[in-house]
């Protein structure tokens, strides 16, 4: 029932798979911590209130995010070839994906910061602590068990998107389901790439999740 | 004048007609008006009132983590309210400041937590390390340097806030409401914990309560605050003495009211002060004076290791014989004023 030969592809997609899942969230948290930063300091009442940036950036996210992924994609595609020189593969895919997984992260940074108590903001900022410090020494590392919770949905979330990414030939395991499963109606392959894909979303929320309380002292 | 401008050169903290506006949705709320207050080297000073009376704000006003809407605010003659931004952090290394809250970083142990106004101010690794250590034994926690604060109680949490507000050895230590988390005997423990502080390093305290006894435990003075405005200020004696406004009795002898309602004779209010708190004298008054009295109300309060006592008294019938009751107590050096 199974043919043999599909093993090696589904291997090579798993790989492209984790590859571009792993390398767009780098590079969205790269994007996205930033803004979620600004979105909290510049915020009125925030350790540095700057109203004009802080609307500029809630406009952005808001934007970004309310564009369906699907038509990012296709709408990104010249600026994926002038980054990639493609627009297909999982190279290319990173573009899209970190475009749109940016301002979700920001969003996910911007409330795991907000969670931390405002007394202790307070008690640094009467020690003298400037907003910079507040951010490196207060703000990150107190949410540091909420960042990391954040980041697991982030890997998951973006794993999902790398998914839909092959219906324009984004490659990874979302592209051997659509061209094999879907395209040829070989149930045997989409079944085998929709538990892996389950698997890893599985993988990646079990460790995050791990990882984030292990971290927290408060309890 | 040069009497005055002696007190001057020794108030530490001085506050000029400050006066806070909070703007919110439907208006604007006057959390302070009209403040004037100076606080000397070396006092314990407290500020109490009721709730909402504006204690936080002004204590967050000195040391700007509120901005006044007018008025200045001096720490060692200088005017923080009219310095930039950065010169401000500064001067807030030398503002140490603990809250009911406690506000640890809860991801760093005890010793972190110390460490961390030190990292602040740049202090180098060596001498921040050995300063931790210091402190941490000053505050008797030496044994809990590496407990998270989820780990500690309240009380050493408070322990710890301490030792933290005290490391870049600062002039000055803001307390709101640091006691109000915790159980009585905590509570003395600590307040006991700042007095040392306050003698062996010579800091001047702030302490913001609404609870009495706080600062008949540890302060030195005392401001009586009321909707936004100092109702009376003095030291702790002068001010429970004789206090002169109705808020300040009513913060101090809380069931004097109802004593006066149901007075049908004129009484009196007997002040003891620390040559004349005894019972004894009243004894001897009646049998020197044969003039009868009726005890109303008592009270002894212990403020400062010496006893103040008030009673509210009636005397016998005969006028002649009250007041030679009256000035026989007068003579012990007793304070009688009409209970109107
Ligand atoms: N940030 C703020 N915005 C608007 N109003 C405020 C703000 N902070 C305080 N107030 C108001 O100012 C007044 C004084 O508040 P404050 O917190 O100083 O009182 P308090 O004496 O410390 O009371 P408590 O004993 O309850 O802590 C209150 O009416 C309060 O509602
Ligand atoms: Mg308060």
């Amino acid at each position: 029932m199974w043919d043999p030969t599909m093993t090696p592809l589904i291997i090579k997609g798993i790989f492209e798979t984790l590859y571009m899942t792993l390398a767009s969230t780098f590079l969205a948290y790269v994007l996205g911590i930033p803004m979620g930063i600004l979105l909290v300091t510049s915020e009125e009442g925030g350790i540095k209130p700057f109203k004009a940036l802080n609307l500029l950036l809630n406009i952005v996210v808001n934007i970004t995010r309310s564009i369906p992924f699907l038509i990012l994609l296709i709408a990104v595609i010249p600026f994926t070839r002038l980054i990639t020189g493609t627009s297909i593969g999982s190279t290319a895919t990173i573009v899209p994906l970190v475009l749109a997984a940016a301002p979700f992260i920001a969003r996910l940074v911007e409330s795991s910061l907000k969670e931390v108590d405002q007394g202790i903001v307070e008690a640094s900022l009467s020690m003298g602590a400037s907003p910079m410090q507040i951010v490196t020494k207060v703000l990150i590392p107190e949410a540091k068990p909420s960042l990391l919770m954040g980041a697991a949905i982030a890997v998951t979330t973006i794993l999902g998107y790398s998914a839909m990414a092959g219906i324009v030939g984004g490659g990874g395991l979302g592209d051997i389901a659509i061209r094999f499963g879907y395209y040829r109606y070989e149930t045997g392959v989409m079944i085998v790439t929709v538990v892996l894909l389950v698997i890893i979303v599985q993988f990646f929320q079990e460790v995050g999740m791990r990882i984030a309380q292990k971290s927290d002292k408060r309890k | 004048m040069e009497h005055i401008e002696k007190q001057e050169t020794q108030a530490i903290i001085e506050i000029k007609n400050l006066k806070k506006v909070f703007k919110v949705k439907d208006g604007q709320v006057n959390a302070l008006d009209d403040i004037n207050l100076k606080i000397g080297q070396g006092e314990i000073y407290g500020i109490i009132g009721m709730s909402g009376a504006g204690k936080s704000t002004l204590v967050r006003c000195i040391n700007l983590l509120e901005k006044p809407t007018s008025g200045q605010v001096f720490i060692d003659k200088k005017d923080i309210s009219a310095i930039e931004e950065k010169e401000l952090r500064t001067v807030r290394y030398s503002l140490g400041m603990i809250f009911q809250q406690f506000n640890l970083l809860s991801q760093r142990t005890a010793e972190q937590n110390i460490l961390f106004p030190l990292e602040i101010a740049g202090v180098d690794k060596e001498t921040a390390k050995k300063r931790t250590a210091e402190l941490l034994s000053l505050v008797g926690l030496a044994d809990k340097a590496k407990a998270y604060p989820s780990q500690l109680s309240g009380g050493q949490k408070q322990r710890i806030a301490i030792a933290r507000a005290l490391a870049n050895n600062p002039k000055i230590l803001l307390c709101d409401e640091a006691t109000s988390a915790l159980d009585p005997s905590t509570t003395k423990a600590i307040l006991k914990l700042l007095k040392e502080i306050n003698e062996k390093l010579g800091i001047t305290i702030v302490i913001i309560t609404h609870e009495m006894s706080v600062v008949e435990e540890i302060c030195t003075h005392v401001a009586i605050i009321d909707k936004s405005h100092i109702a009376e200020e003095g030291t702790v004696e002068e001010v429970f003495r004789n206090p002169q406004t109705e808020i300040a009795r009513k913060m101090i002898l809380p069931e004097r009211d109802d004593v006066q309602t149901d007075l049908a004779d004129q009484a009196y209010r007997l002040v003891f002060d620390e040559h004349s708190s005894s019972e004894a004298v009243i004894a001897k008054m009646v049998v020197e004076t044969k003039c009868l009295v009726n005890i109303l109300h008592a009270e002894l309060q212990n403020i400062e290791g010496v006893s103040y006592g008030q009673m509210v008294v009636q005397f016998g019938d005969d006028d002649r014989g009250r007041d030679k009751a009256i000035s026989y107590l007068k003579a012990n050096q007793i304070l009688v004023e009409e209970v109107k």
